[in-house]
């Protein structure tokens, strides 16, 4: 029997997709609405999931008092109520789309030490969502 | 193979204290769960169990069957109690979610005779849950 613990997390920010990498034309064909000049945002889900070994001192693999902070210091602090394009300094040259939004999350918690990150998953949107697991 | 899935929902309080620490090392590790008088959560548990259908009824396991077991397993021991005092199989566990569904996990799977218990998810609220999967599936937390 394997267990993993998954906590979920909210933050609003606003994002455009377009890359330097085509012209003006090719990222309205490729990005369509999502190209607005003036961006748009979303309410974004975050599901952090951790394994590790069940402490029999807290009986907990991750304890919330720690993880919490953790990944509002990490990603809610920087990410909420925020223009990802501008503000996520990794977005400067990276499109924000929530592929390489995953990946930047996943990076940023990989650095948790109490445990042991294994997926971020993101909705996008309540129809939308996109998740990252860790390479064996 | 199938999987099929049933929810339940029970209601329950607890708290988590740890005897072999201080009143502040408790209060410092458990923060706000650490209230003596205990609070509660209406839990949501979904049981994934995997098989083949059996050919003569269409069913990897009947959910009514499922059913009656979820009731007696969990519902019975679980719905309505202080998880500190009133379930022996938590006793002298600190009642996590965690420790919450290793107990679930073990009372659960000797009583699935027809299909394998694959996973149990065990919602402590919306935005906390805990997954339970069988050593061999490929779901989140499997890996080592």
């Amino acid at each position: 029997m394997n267990l993993s613990l998954t906590r979920r997390y909210r933050f609003s920010a606003s994002h455009r997709l377009d890359t330097p990498q085509f012209s003006e034309a090719e990222n309205r064909r490729v990005y369509g609405k999502c190209n607005n000049p003036y961006g748009h945002g979303h309410n974004y889900a975050l599901e952090v999931t951790v394994t590790g070994p069940v402490d029999p001192a807290t009986g907990m693999i991750a304890n919330l008092v720690e993880l919490d902070p953790f990944v509002e210091q990490e990603v809610i602090g920087p990410f909420d109520h925020k223009y990802l394009n501008e503000e996520i300094a990794e977005f400067q040259s990276l499109v924000p789309t929530t592929e390489n939004v995953c990946r930047e999350i996943f990076r940023r918690l990989e650095k948790f030490s109490a445990a042991r990150l294994e997926r971020v998953r993101i909705e996008e949107t309540s129809k939308n969502s996109f998740e990252i697991a860790r390479d064996n | 193979m199938i999987r099929i899935t049933r929810k339940i929902e029970f209601s329950a309080a607890h708290f988590y204290h740890n005897p072999n620490l201080s009143a502040e090392e408790n209060h410092r590790v458990f923060g706000k769960c650490n209230n003596p008088r205990g609070h509660g959560h209406n839990y949501a548990l979904e049981v994934t169990i995997a098989g083949e259908p059996d050919p003569t009824t269409g069913m990897v396991l009947d959910l009514k069957e499922l059913k009656e077991i979820l009731q007696r397993e969990v519902m019975d021991r679980m719905d309505h109690r202080h998880l500190n005092y009133e379930v022996p199989e938590l006793a002298g566990l600190i009642p996590t979610c965690e420790n919450i569904a290793t107990v679930i996990w073990k009372l659960l799977e000797p009583k699935i005779t027809s299909g394998k218990l694959d996973r149990i998810r065990l919602y402590e609220s919306p935005d906390l849950f805990v997954d339970c999967t069988a050593a061999s599936t490929n779901g989140a937390g499997s890996r080592k």
